[in-house]
């Protein structure tokens, strides 16, 4: 006669052997995956004009060694193979096909650049083949109607122009707004958002718009038609070497507007010091991530699991470089997308999977910043905080913005 | 006849090559296939500033703006004016030899390293120029323009690749004959007397200003075609495609492969597809440093370019044949 105590053995047995045969019938891979392996491809400049985002992708690699070290994800190592394409569409077309047809990798992740990625939007969308995490802040990686192979990684530089558009409305709601520009579709992203964000305000507040070619030798010019204009508000969206042009100008000629300064241009190392710290106080902008060289994050168990990943994993490389961060981030973000695969790996599962992050909580994001994402919206990253510069620091305030 | 018995030779060999090409996309995988099919395309371009820089003397850094314009002008064809690939292909080489005979005329004036700085300036402002606002309507500006890729006609049951690369052969093979013919006759001799002695040359009678401008379009024109090609096969053109490098790299290519060498355009064409994914494959840290090894690697063991190595070689394979051939001949005497 069965005990009642071996009768609850036997229904455990058999409700685990169901389990086990129930994930062993689920088991189902798309090209690329085994029981032990995931081939993941992605391409970055580690050679020609752009090779100092190289960087990210070596951090990228580093990450997943780590991954494997500890044993893979579900019991899979993880093969990232990241090719060099010199920041050239042509070779970006050459290096992806690599991948998808010879490598046969099962998706591609932190694909870096715009022009490069545009290259490849349709190839792998025609192809079926997950273009996630795709490394720019272009607002076109987000459209799942007609590319829901694709989608984007970085704040979009319209969304974050929302943010800018929504503090003027909120706190300086009579402002009179310059704007400088670089001439190319980073540059007009980002005054296109600001205008929808303003709204019907836009024509009335934005009093002078100047534009520079980011060959131009220096912007003094521009920054001195724009002071003339009267504008109090002072909306910078210059890549590095402009953006600190750009204050040290301003403050030369005594300008001293409410200054706004893309995210492209915050680090303080390669930004703010060259152009003086004591003239960038008060400058504003928009983070999302968490800066290594930022003090007020030194006792952060985040930054401390950085800095030990880094040490180990990156010991040449530069730790004060920001865009191991980013790396750092797209390669975990991976790693998360791909446990909530489970044994399903097939490429529209990762998309499914891709499609439905909620309130996510990734490491080295800023807190309460969170990853949501559904089928109808393709953009993972829709809020920042706002934080001042008060001469050491971005100093955050006020709460996160956005989605 | 020993020169009847080398032209024999010669014609089989490349009646080989010709054979091997043709039979490449029906044995190797679509993304070979493409990218052999881009050193076709680069093949095209290197011959025309073979004939410019290798048989006429004329140093040029900016060929890559001559590849961006037929690039180019193929792109907005189809993407505008919906135009079939095939005759955006003639349409880009003729733009390009007028605005390479265009560009010729003044350049002619200078010499040596003042036409290499001018032809450099060309190359330089190629990718600010494509994204200026007033052609912006037509080039797309940054953004580039998407092409279609276009399917196999009449119906054959090949892939797209496939198709594209038999294609591709086609008018490189035409423009290869048009070349070889070009260089083998008076045309040919002008350009190579203009090189070594431009002096004699104009005393002979030739028109040196006429054969050089000529020239200088021609070598448009193959780079404007090549240009075409490579846009419809790559799929996209965005002016981040035609950095000045890109005239560089031509440069490095046509000197690799051997100057004034119709065959050595295509091992000139093989090392700039293939060395950079190599250097790649070695060194993801310093690629470019792999790649400088490569031509240093290049330059000492084969200093005629690959195709003066393959000559030289070739020398001493009918060298040793024919000494064996006189012992042989003595022996029996």
């Amino acid at each position: 006669m069965l005990s009642n105590h071996n009768f609850k053995t036997l229904i455990l047995a058999a409700f685990v052997g169901a389990v086990l045969t129930g994930c062993g019938e689920q088991k189902r891979y798309d090209q690329g995956v085994s029981d032990d392996e995931i081939k993941i491809g992605s391409t970055n400049p580690y050679s020609g004009p752009a090779s100092a985002y190289g960087t990210i992708g070596r951090a990228e690699t580093a990450y997943f060694d780590m991954i494997n070290e500890q044993g893979g994800i579900n019991g899979r190592k993880i093969n990232f193979i990241s090719l060099d394409d010199g920041y050239s569409p042509p070779r970006t077309v050459e290096q992806i096909r690599k991948l998808v047809e010879e490598e046969k990798v099962l998706f591609l992740a932190g694909t870096l650049g715009t022009p490069t990625n545009s290259a490849i939007h349709k190839y792998v969308n025609a192809k079926g083949v997950p273009h996630i995490f795709v490394n720019t802040g272009a607002t076109k990686w987000g459209d799942p109607q007609n590319f829901p192979w694709t989608m984007g990684f970085n704040l979009s530089y319209r969304n974050e122009s929302k943010i800018y558009a929504q503090y003027i409305l909120d706190n300086k709601p009579d402002a009179k707004i310059a704007i400088l520009y670089q001439n190319d579709d980073y540059g007009k992203d980002y005054v296109h958002g600001l205008k929808n964000g303003l709204g019907d305000n836009a024509d009335t507040m934005i009093v002078a718009e100047a534009s520079y070619e980011v060959t131009d030798p220096t912007i003094d010019s521009q920054i001195i038609s724009l002071r003339a204009s009267g504008a109090d508000t002072f909306y910078n969206v210059t890549t590095p070497k402009f953006a600190a042009q750009a204050i040290r100008k301003a403050n030369d000629i005594g300008w001293k507007p409410l200054h706004l300064l893309n995210n492209v241009s915050t680090s303080v190392g390669t930004v703010l010091e060259p152009a003086g710290l004591e003239k960038s106080v008060g400058l504003i902008t928009a983070l999302y991530l968490k800066d290594p060289v930022d003090p007020q994050w030194a006792d952060n168990a985040d930054m401390k699991a950085y800095t030990e990943w880094f040490n180990k994993y990156m010991p040449d490389g530069n730790i004060n470089d920001v865009f191991n961060v980013n790396g750092y981030i797209i390669a975990s973000g991976v790693a998360r997308v791909l446990e909530a695969c489970g044994d399903d790996l097939r490429r529209e599962n990762i998309m499914k999977q891709m499609a439905s992050i909620k309130n996510l909580q990734v490491p080295m994001m800023l807190p309460g910043i969170k990853w949501n994402t559904s089928t109808e919206d393709f953009f993972l990253i829709e809020s920042a905080q706002l934080a001042r510069f008060d001469g050491k620091e971005w100093a955050l305030f006020g709460d996160v913005i956005g989605n | 006849m020993g020169g009847l018995h080398a032209n024999r030779t010669r014609l089989i060999l490349v009646a080989i090559v010709v054979l091997l090409a043709c039979a490449l996309p029906f044995v190797l995988s679509s993304y070979r296939v493409f990218q052999f099919n881009l050193v076709m395309v680069y093949a095209i371009v290197l011959l025309g500033l073979n004939m410019l820089t290798g048989f006429n003397g004329q140093i040029s850094l900016g060929h890559g703006a001559f590849y961006a314009i037929g690039a180019y002008v193929a792109a907005v064809l189809m993407d505008h004016w919906g135009i079939p690939y095939w005759l955006t292909v003639p349409a880009a080489g003729v733009v390009c030899f007028v605005a390479g005979f265009l560009f010729g005329l003044p350049a002619l004036r200078l010499h040596g390293h003042y036409l290499a700085l001018a032809t450099f300036a060309l190359g330089i402002s190629m990718p600010q120029i494509l994204k200026y606002k007033g052609l912006e309507e037509w080039t797309g500006g940054v953004q580039g323009i998407v092409i279609v890729k276009p399917q196999a006609p009449f119906g054959l049951n090949i892939s797209q690749d496939q198709w594209l690369y038999l294609f591709t052969l086609i008018v490189a093979l035409l423009m290869f004959w048009l070349a070889w013919n070009l260089l083998r006759g008076r045309v040919g001799r002008a350009m190579v007397a203009i090189r070594d002695h431009p002096i004699a040359a104009e005393a002979m009678g030739i028109d040196v200003a006429a054969v050089k401008t000529l020239t200088f379009g021609v070598s448009a024109l193959y780079a404007g075609v090549g240009g075409a090609l490579g846009a419809i096969v790559v799929q996209f053109v965005a002016p981040d495609s035609f950095v000045a490098l890109v005239s560089i790299t031509f440069l490095i290519g046509i000197v690799i492969g051997g100057l004034a060498s119709i065959s050595g355009v295509i091992y000139g064409a093989l090392f700039i597809q293939f060395v950079p994914n190599i250097a790649d494959d070695i060194s993801k840290a310093a690629p470019w440093a792999v790649y400088g090894l490569f031509l240093l690697a290049f330059i000492f063991l084969a200093p005629g370019g690959v195709a003066g190595f393959m000559r030289a070689l070739w020398a001493k394979l009918v060298s040793i044949r024919a000494r064996k051939r006189q012992r042989a001949q003595t022996l029996e005497s």
